[in-house]
């Protein structure tokens, strides 16, 4: 039962994990249509970034503390996807206005590669440190209740309060002020939305500054786990089933699919990929999400697909 | 003026119905076979064969059979190299545990045994669609990812889990030199295009048309969804599995799982994206730019005598490609056989402009 | 008008040919060797190919400047990015292996491509130098004619952590748990044979943890070591996995003096960033590739100094870093020992380089007196022994640097040997290649 429990804990943890970077996916879709598959680029570029400059600012301008190089790369990192998402809107997005989903799919796979290769050249391809000051030790609890006690991942435990304070704050964005309004009636119809003056450019490159915002966090908190390195970019593999178990167009439904999927993928693996061998999480997440999907076609809480004839 | 229909009368339903109506294409096309069957093998090198032509000429074949999918049908597919992965390995089984297995019977085995998992992944397209369907054909790449990893059966008991092949022979006459090789992909590539560019100008192929622009409006005409879509995931899966038979066989010769992981699915979709979806001839156009481009990428700093880091260079490498993917989508979304067609389009009515 | 036209072209052609036909004159007189460097600097496994693929460069230097290349012949070389990937490999072999008089021997660094570039080497009669890598069977040199593991396979690696186990464990490992967590690919199953029969003959055993590439998320994994409590664990990773395993076997709490881990996973990059995290990780090395001798000195003064080191300063005497001299090394040495067979001071052709593999015979004071005293222990290698000596020793991360924590093992030859000519065997049935016979 401990175990159980363990499993359980820890499937959710890394649920939320995903869902931070599934987050992403679902803005982006939300607001311009687009399905980012360079989400995973724009996580690890900002990564990098985030890696790079904390490790560079200290040398340039002689100072020690760890938490000022790291406020400090935070904020030049966040600048760094703010110029990403305008340099994607003005040299890309704008050019492809009309174009059919799968187009713009390309489109950003192409725009994928140019990150992946851009961050890499900029900032190197070997293995950098991300240090926020995570908790690395595990906690156990409830050691009378059950032998050998309760293993609770702190890091993960406080890597998951953070996803959940930045869709806290994402939602609060979205239903208050007024950009976030506006951004709402562009995902609703973009015509309609010009047509009473909301700026669709500047509003596209505000989604796809949102969206490198929440790769960034992203990537302080994956690359906090991991170190930054390549291989961070395919954590966006892990959550594409998220997004769609979860419906391309919802925030909650991105957070209950990476639930779902994490607590699926442990569960799966420890309990039935023992007699199948072993490390079968992978494609279990998305059988799981093939399977939903089979049930509502357009994911749990995303917007039913209406053909006109 | 000189490429034109004019004085080239149809007096049957047959001729009319040709592949090449226009005298001067199909002069073209033969002279471009005798390049490809007699010219090259003089004239190219062991290097070009085995680094170039061999990988396009596959490529080319996998590039049909996935633009059979998402190029006809619409249905946009990501575990290309979930497919080609089974028919390299059912191919390598049939080959290796039945004594005196020709290697033809091996080879289309290996395309019959991805158009059955294809049907299987096909079932879902028939409830989810779009986007939804891409990520969920992802399960089907992750799933022959591990398949092939854990199950020894499918490796003929491998202690590494690697497989390989020795001679290719066919009829007593071995296929060793690299000439050879490109010969014996080349005649495939041409069966299976013709094969494929009648398939997709028949009926069915009509069908699967209309499934991919509107396939409520396809389904209220009478065209069955499930016969069209279902067909199309097996037609394409046939092909893209005898591609990764020749891929395992042909060009690697030995392999792991890895090398049919998604990175491959993704550039076969570059492939058909860049060369145009719905064309057979963007295929091969496709194939070519994936093939060539890296190439030039990392030789014109050679050629140049530019000192460059590797790591730079692959670095430039990808966000060159990356650009020009972009670049291309950008200025013809439909592709490179689109520019061609539209070059033709002009060469026709030449020197008029329209 | 026309004459002075004509003229200016044709003492410009004559000058054109003179010129060429001078520089193909200078290049005749001065022979060159040519060594491929297949490298990943990108992708995956970057962090570990990086420092490897610098470490094959700067020896190649270091012999140029030091020694003047080797009796004369420099040593040109030309790196080419793979990626890993099988046909990018493929593709720099194509490339390569014909260039200057020969490729002289290819570090594929990568079990996919050795695979897919073995079988051509057979044909185009080219040397695969895999040391520390590479079919563990391949060591077998009557099967395998074109292929060295040399210093080391990974059932050397798997014998000799159990080994360091079993003297743990007061000599006995009967009724002890053993679980191996690794890469889900041929790379990581390679150990797996060894450590069956192990555990058959001693009585531990054996738990399989199998973590899909790239092994971002191992949270199944070591939830169930934690449940199943293995005494020892040995990681077989590569890449990213490792940092993402070891920091999860610090969030679960499984002691890290109880892991061992593969030299491709026991390297400085891997522990820096975790610091503290990772004291009491126990890693393997090839030789002793974790040493520090004169030829790190050597680098240091003939190429570092004066600005024509490939990487960073302070990668030199990075264990990765030291394995990449080490393949480099013997690639020259086998270049050395074959001019004495075919000639000194001439250009060789990969076969001849060949025999140069095939008849090493590094001894003690060779290695003093190229600097690799501390690092290696003698090699001969022979027609039959592909491998050569394969040593290992234990280091240990102490939270900021690695320390030596064992003697000098070696494999034990009564569980290796007969696995080799097992597997050996089933090779050469399964591709039809008659044995060599080794006289």
């Amino acid at each position: 039962m401990g175990f159980f429990l363990e499993t359980l804990f820890g499937g959710l943890m890394v649920g939320m994990l995903y869902a931070l970077v599934a987050l992403g996916f679902v803005l982006i879709f939300k607001a311009s249509g687009v399905f980012n598959f360079a989400q995973g680029a724009m996580v690890l570029f900002a990564a990098l970034a985030m890696a790079r400059f904390s490790e560079w600012l200290p040398r340039w301008f002689g100072f020690d503390s760890p938490v000022l190089a790291n406020i400090g790369a935070f904020v030049l990192a966040a600048l760094c996807m703010i110029v990403v998402a305008w340099l994607v809107e003005r040299l890309a997005l704008r050019h492809l206005v009309n174009q059919p989903g799968i187009t713009l799919l390309m489109a950003t796979l192409g725009i994928g590669n140019v990150l992946d290769g851009a961050g890499q050249l900029i900032f190197g391809s070997a293995a950098y440190k991300i240090d926020v000051g995570m908790p690395k030790e595990p906690l156990i609890v409830l050691d009378k209740v059950f032998d050998g006690g309760l293993l609770l991942n702190t890091e993960d435990m406080y890597s998951a309060l953070a996803a959940a304070a930045l869709v806290t704050l994402l939602t609060l964005f979205f239903q208050k002020t007024s950009t976030g309004r506006a951004l709402r009636a562009v995902a609703d119809d973009h015509q309609a939305a010009q047509s009473i003056g909301i700026p669709l450019g500047r509003i596209w490159v505000i989604v796809w500054s949102v969206g490198g915002l929440v790769a960034l966090v992203a990537g302080v908190i994956w690359g906090s786990k991991l170190g930054v390195q390549y291989s961070i970019s395919l954590v966006a593999l892990k959550a594409f089933p998220v997004v769609i178990l979860g419906g391309l167009t919802s925030v909650p439904g991105a957070i209950l699919g990476g639930l779902i999927i994490g607590v699926g993928e442990k569960m799966s693996e420890i309990y039935i990929g023992g007699h199948l061998g072993g490390g079968i999480e992978n494609w279990f997440a998305y059988v799981l999400a093939l399977a939903v999907l089979l049930i509502r076609p357009q994911g749990l809480f995303g917007d039913k697909i209406i053909d006109r004839v | 003026m000189f490429y034109r229909e004019n004085g080239q009368f149809k007096s049957s339903y047959r001729a009319d119905l040709a592949l090449f109506p226009i005298a001067q294409d199909r002069w073209a096309m033969l002279a471009l076979a005798a390049i490809a069957f007699v010219g090259a093998p003089l004239l190219a090198s062991d290097y070009a064969f085995r680094a170039v032509l061999i990988p396009f000429l596959i490529l080319a074949l996998a590039a049909i059979g996935l633009n059979v999918l998402v190029g006809y049908c619409g249905q946009i597919s990501l575990g290309t190299g979930a497919f080609m992965a089974v028919g390299a390995y059912a191919a390598y089984n049939l080959q290796v545990r039945i004594e005196g297995m020709p290697l033809l019977l091996s080879l289309l085995g290996g395309g019959v045994a991805a158009a059955v998992l294809g049907v299987m992944f096909g079932i879902p397209s028939l409830r989810i669609r779009g986007l939804y369907l891409a990520v969920a054909t992802l399960a089907a790449q992750f799933f022959v990812d591990w398949f092939t990893n854990r199950v020894a059966w499918v490796t003929h008991d491998s202690s590494s889990g690697s497989v390989s092949v020795q001679t290719l022979r066919i009829l007593g006459h071995s296929f060793d030199t690299p000439a050879q090789r490109y010969l014996l992909c080349l005649a495939l590539v041409i069966v299976f295009g013709l094969l494929a560019k009648n398939l997709v100008r028949g009926a069915i192929g009509r069908e699967w048309m209309a499934m991919r622009d509107m396939d409520v409006a396809a389904a209220v005409i009478g065209i069955r969804p499930v016969y069209a879509k279902l067909t199309a995931f097996a037609v394409s899966s046939f092909i893209v599995g005898v591609a990764g038979a020749l891929w395992g066989f042909v060009h690697l010769g030995a392999w792991e799982p890895a090398a049919f992981g998604i990175d491959k699915s993704f550039q076969l979709l570059f492939m058909i994206i860049i060369g145009g979806l719905g064309s057979i001839a963007g295929s091969f156009f496709g194939a070519a730019f994936i093939v060539l481009l890296p190439l030039l990428l990392n030789g014109i700093p050679r050629w140049l005598g530019l000192s460059m880091s590797t790591a730079t260079s692959s670095h430039l490498e990808h966000m060159i490609f990356g650009a020009l993917i972009v670049f291309f989508l950008i200025v013809e979304p439909h592709g490179l056989a689109r520019l061609w067609s539209t070059a033709r389009q002009k060469l026709r009515v030449w020197p008029f402009p329209h | 008008m026309h004459y002075r036209k004509f003229a200016c072209s044709a003492a410009l052609a004559v000058a054109g040919m003179a010129m060429v036909a001078a520089s193909t004159l200078a290049q005749a007189q001065a022979p060159e060797q040519f060594v491929p460097l297949l490298v990943y600097r990108t992708g995956q496994f970057a962090p570990l190919g990086i420092p490897w693929a610098d470490g094959k460069q700067d020896y190649l230097k270091l012999v140029n400047a030091r020694d003047g290349g080797v009796n004369g012949v420099k040593l040109t070389y030309e790196e080419c990015e793979t990626a890993y990937d099988a046909s990018k490999g493929v593709e720099c072999y194509e490339r390569l292996k014909s260039k200057g008089t020969g490729a002289s021997g290819f570090d594929t660094q990568s079990t996919g491509i050795t695979f897919a570039v073995t079988d051509k080497a057979f044909v185009d009669k080219v040397t695969v130098e895999t040391a520390g890598y590479g079919l563990s069977q391949s060591s077998d040199g009557t099967v395998f004619e074109w292929n060295f593991p040399l210093l080391g396979t990974y059932w050397t690696a798997a014998d000799v952590m159990l080994q360091d186990i079993t003297k743990k464990e007061k000599g006995s490992l009967k009724g002890k748990k053993i679980a191996l967590v690794y890469h889900d690919s041929p790379y990581g199953k390679e150990p797996i044979p060894l450590l069956q029969k192990r555990a058959a003959a001693q009585g531990f055993e054996l738990v399989l943890f199998p973590v899909t590439p790239p092994g971002v998320e191992q949270k199944s994994a070591w939830l169930q070591i934690r449940q199943q409590k293995p005494d020892y664990v040995l990681f077989w990773s590569a890449g990213v996995m490792t940092p993402a395993g070891i920091r999860e076997a610090q969030a679960s709490g499984y002691p890290r003096d109880h892991i061992y881990a593969i030299w491709w996973a026991g390297s400085d990059h891997d522990v820096k960033d975790i610091g503290a995290g990772a004291k009491g990780y126990n890693a393997i090395t090839l030789h002793n590739s974790s040493a520090h001798d004169k030829v790190q000195d050597d680098l240091r003064k003939y190429v570092y100094d004066k600005g024509q080191g490939t990487g960073p300063a302070d990668s030199i005497g990075a264990i990765a870093h030291t394995r990449g001299m080490m393949i480099a090394m013997l690639q020259v040495e086998a270049i050395r020992t074959a001019q004495e067979k075919f000639g000194k001071g001439k250009a060789l052709t990969s076969e001849q380089v060949h025999w140069g593999f095939e008849n090493l015979n590094l001894t003690t004071e060779r290695l003093k007196a190229l600097g690799f005293g501390e690092i290696m222990r003698p090699v001969k290698t022979s027609c039959a022994n592909h491998m050569g000596d394969d040593w290992a020793r234990i280091i240990q991360w102490d939270g900021g640097k690695w320390e030596i924590k064992s003697d000098w093992y070696q494999s034990d030859k009564t569980y290796i040997a007969p696995l080799v000519k097992e597997y050996a065997d089933k090779y050469a049935k399964d591709k039809n290649i008659k044995p060599r016979t080794c006289g």
